[in-house]
């Protein structure tokens, strides 16, 4: 049995996808370094991320198929699921190896999950256009957090940067514990050294951002009907774990 | 800003709620690195409320005052309630506002007609400009066109708002007039065909000119009122059908009555809104807009009215026998549409797929197909199972009737009695 290691970025993923094609070694696991742990009659190999290889596995991809397919390989790849290297790999290997038009084969299982999947991250990533909720500190940074099933955080900084070109902010992932910073320049990845709660202090909340969030509450429950009440509905859309992060939906805060 | 604009934006929103609307959708307008903001094409939804609509935009009235007396509105003339509005600063300032911290993609306004629809219209042109120019504001406008006002107020209107809609509300001439004594179809439809007019003005302008303004990007959209009326479904989608195709609307909307105003003599007294009806209203539009089939397929003489029980699909189905089983492997797209459980996402899937290979039951599951009721619409790659012309369309109706309709039949029944001995079951029975 051959198991790959390799050290869980996209980089070093394609860096494994190159090894295994130029020493013909189809793995049969493929694992992240830090936390593996050693089995009996496995043939272990140690991936080293390498950018050069990574950007010709990815030309080669590109050269067989579309943009959309590479880029649904990335977006698949920040699932983060158990076995997601494997899916991945067979499903490069369909598009190396077959000819074009393998990636519409709705009847194949491995294509079949990918697209799955695929919308699974898409719509993660579209949650957070939707619930981020910023909060003004007294420095004038909007402050968002938030805790997504999936590494999605990538996928939606440029729609943010587009839209608040004129305010400074910064969105964090608490379960993965980075985030990005925007100010009013370029966008930088920052990592808080403590562990943060997911919301701002209140004494260093702009004076007006109490009377915003309770505006906001207030408008909240003013365009309920209650005639037409559905909390099933309600919690298929909105769903229970975004709460703690929406002010209208923070029973604590009101 | 103070305490006053919460107490101000409760009524205000409250009493705007009725309009359904909140699409956001229909226009991309980038930031230009300035301003604030931008328009995504295909509209992002905020929050959800407790009934399970999207809130995406900021649905509120410029006031409630107002000079008309319509039977089915909870702001008419005559009725009671707390009276106010909001100055076009404070409107503003609640817009950005809302819109830095991510509450919202825009702004949706309508208003009550005060003084007269020109100037009620001014005033609410007055707010989308203000946050078009001075605050440099990119995201989503929608404005409510208020029946009877003049041209250039429109006009106005048009270039500084996404999407404009004039609500029709009933969906009948007589009963119009009916229940609003001060609205007239007229007044309605100038607005509209001065929008739709204007909207094709610019676009062929903007053709020849490349910085001719756009108008209403998002188009415009209108709302009917279900259940206040005896009106038929044929009615509504009828005029719904001859909306889109005359006037162009992007959306029709569909809104169950609410006894907003039950005192009035002249509405119907329900005991909760039609929420059934007003779903199918909506299925059956999908179908003539995006599953190719014609209103009198739907709804005609003989079934005027949407069945509750079925989808108009499935209804459809049950009423055309003839038309099955489709082909999985070999019909068109269009055919493959019109079975029941296949929607347009699965159908276009089949046809990716079945280029690649045969496809069974299994695939089709695998896709997403629901085969519950799709399965005896069809033939796969598979021996031929039994489909609906074997079964005949009553008795398939019985067996897909919903779980809890078939309880309540059930509990209908005759209850069981336990028998004695000596006594005559059938007297029993009788009593």
């Amino acid at each position: 049995m051959n198991l790959l290691l390799y050290d869980k970025t996209f980089e070093g993923f394609l860096s494994l996808i190159f090894y295994s094609y130029e020493y013909k070694v189809v793995p049969d696991k493929i694992a992240d370094e830090n936390m593996y742990q050693d089995e009996i009659f496995v043939s272990k190999y140690n991936i080293t991320t390498c950018s050069e290889k990574a950007e010709r596995v990815w030309k080669g991809i590109l050269k067989k198929t579309s943009k959309n397919t590479c880029q649904e390989i990335y977006k698949v790849f920040l699932s983060e699921q158990e076995g997601i290297e494997m899916l991945l790999f067979n499903y490069m290997r369909l598009i190396i190896d077959s000819s074009s038009g393998i990636v519409d084969d709705y009847s194949n299982d491995i294509v079949l999950q990918v697209k799955n999947l695929h919308k699974k991250v898409i719509r993660e990533a579209q949650r957070i256009l939707m619930f981020i909720r910023f909060q003004r500190t007294d420095d004038d940074i909007y402050y968002a957090s938030f805790e997504p099933l999936y590494n999605v955080l990538p996928l939606t900084i440029n729609h943010f940067k587009n839209r608040f070109s004129d305010q400074k902010w910064i969105i964090y992932d608490v379960k993965r514990n980075y985030g990005f910073f925007y100010n009013l320049k370029g966008v930088d990845e920052v990592r808080f050294e403590m562990h943060r709660p997911g919301k701002v202090n209140k004494e260093i909340l702009s004076n007006e951002e109490l009377f915003f969030s309770d505006l906001w509450r207030s408008y909240y429950d003013s365009t309920n009907t209650k005639e037409r009440k559905n909390l099933k509905l309600h919690k298929q859309f909105m769903p229970k774990r975004f709460w703690k992060y929406l002010p209208e939906k923070d029973i604590l805060a009101s | 800003m103070n305490s006053n604009v919460i107490e101000k934006l409760k009524v205000l929103a409250g009493s705007a709620k009725f309009d359904v609307s909140c699409a956001s959708s229909g226009v991309r307008r980038d930031n230009n690195g300035k301003g604030l903001g931008n328009a995504a094409a295909w509209g992002i939804c905020h929050s959800f409320t407790e009934d399970g609509r999207c809130i995406s935009l900021l649905k509120v009235m410029m006031t409630n005052y107002c000079i008309y007396d319509c039977a089915y509105c909870v702001s008419r003339r005559s009725n009671d309630i707390r009276r106010t509005s909001f100055s076009v600063k404070e409107l503003v300032d609640v817009t950005i506002g809302f819109y830095r911290r991510n509450y919202i993609e825009g702004l949706f306004l309508s208003s009550g007609v005060i003084k007269n629809p020109d100037y009620t219209m001014e005033r609410m042109v007055k707010v989308a400009k203000d946050l078009r120019q001075e605050h440099r504001f990119n995201g989503y406008i929608h404005l409510k066109a208020i029946p009877g006002a003049g041209e250039e107020q429109i006009r106005q209107a048009g270039l500084y708002a996404d999407r404009l809609s004039v609500n029709i509300e009933i969906p009948t001439e007589p009963n119009l007039k009916f229940l609003a004594p001060d609205k007239s179809y007229k007044s309605i439809m100038t607005p509209m065909s001065v929008i739709h007019d204007k909207i094709a003005e610019y676009k062929s302008e903007r053709k020849l000119f490349r910085n001719t303004p756009r108008y209403t990007p998002a188009g415009q959209s209108t709302q009917l009122i279900i259940g206040a009326t005896a009106d038929s479904d044929m009615d509504i989608l009828n005029l719904s059908s001859s909306l889109y195709k005359e006037q162009q609307l992007k959306r029709v909307y569909y809104s169950g009555y609410l006894p907003v105003n039950s005192y009035d003599k002249r509405l119907p007294a329900i005991i909760e809104p039609p929420l059934k009806r007003e779903n199918r209203l909506y299925q059956a539009d999908w179908l003539f807009r995006f599953y190719h089939f014609e209103i009198h397929e739907i709804v005609n003489e003989k079934f005027p009215d949407l069945d509750l029980q079925f989808d108009p699909k499935m209804v459809w189905a049950l009423r055309n026998p003839s038309f099955f089983p489709v082909d999985i492997n070999r019909s068109d797209y269009e055919t493959i549409l019109r079975v029941p459980g296949i929607g347009t996402i699965s159908a276009q899937k089949i046809i990716m797929a079945r280029k690649h290979r045969k496809l069974s039951m299994g695939h089709l599951k695998k896709i997403g197909v629901v085969l519950k009721r799709a399965k005896y619409f069809i033939t796969c790659n598979e021996l031929p199972s039994i489909t609906i012309n074997e079964i005949k369309p009553e008795n398939l109706r019985k067996m897909l009737l919903p779980e809890s309709t078939k309880h309540v039949k059930k509990d209908q029944k005759t209850p069981y009695i336990q028998l004695s001995l000596f006594d005559d079951p059938v007297k029993k029975l009788k009593e």
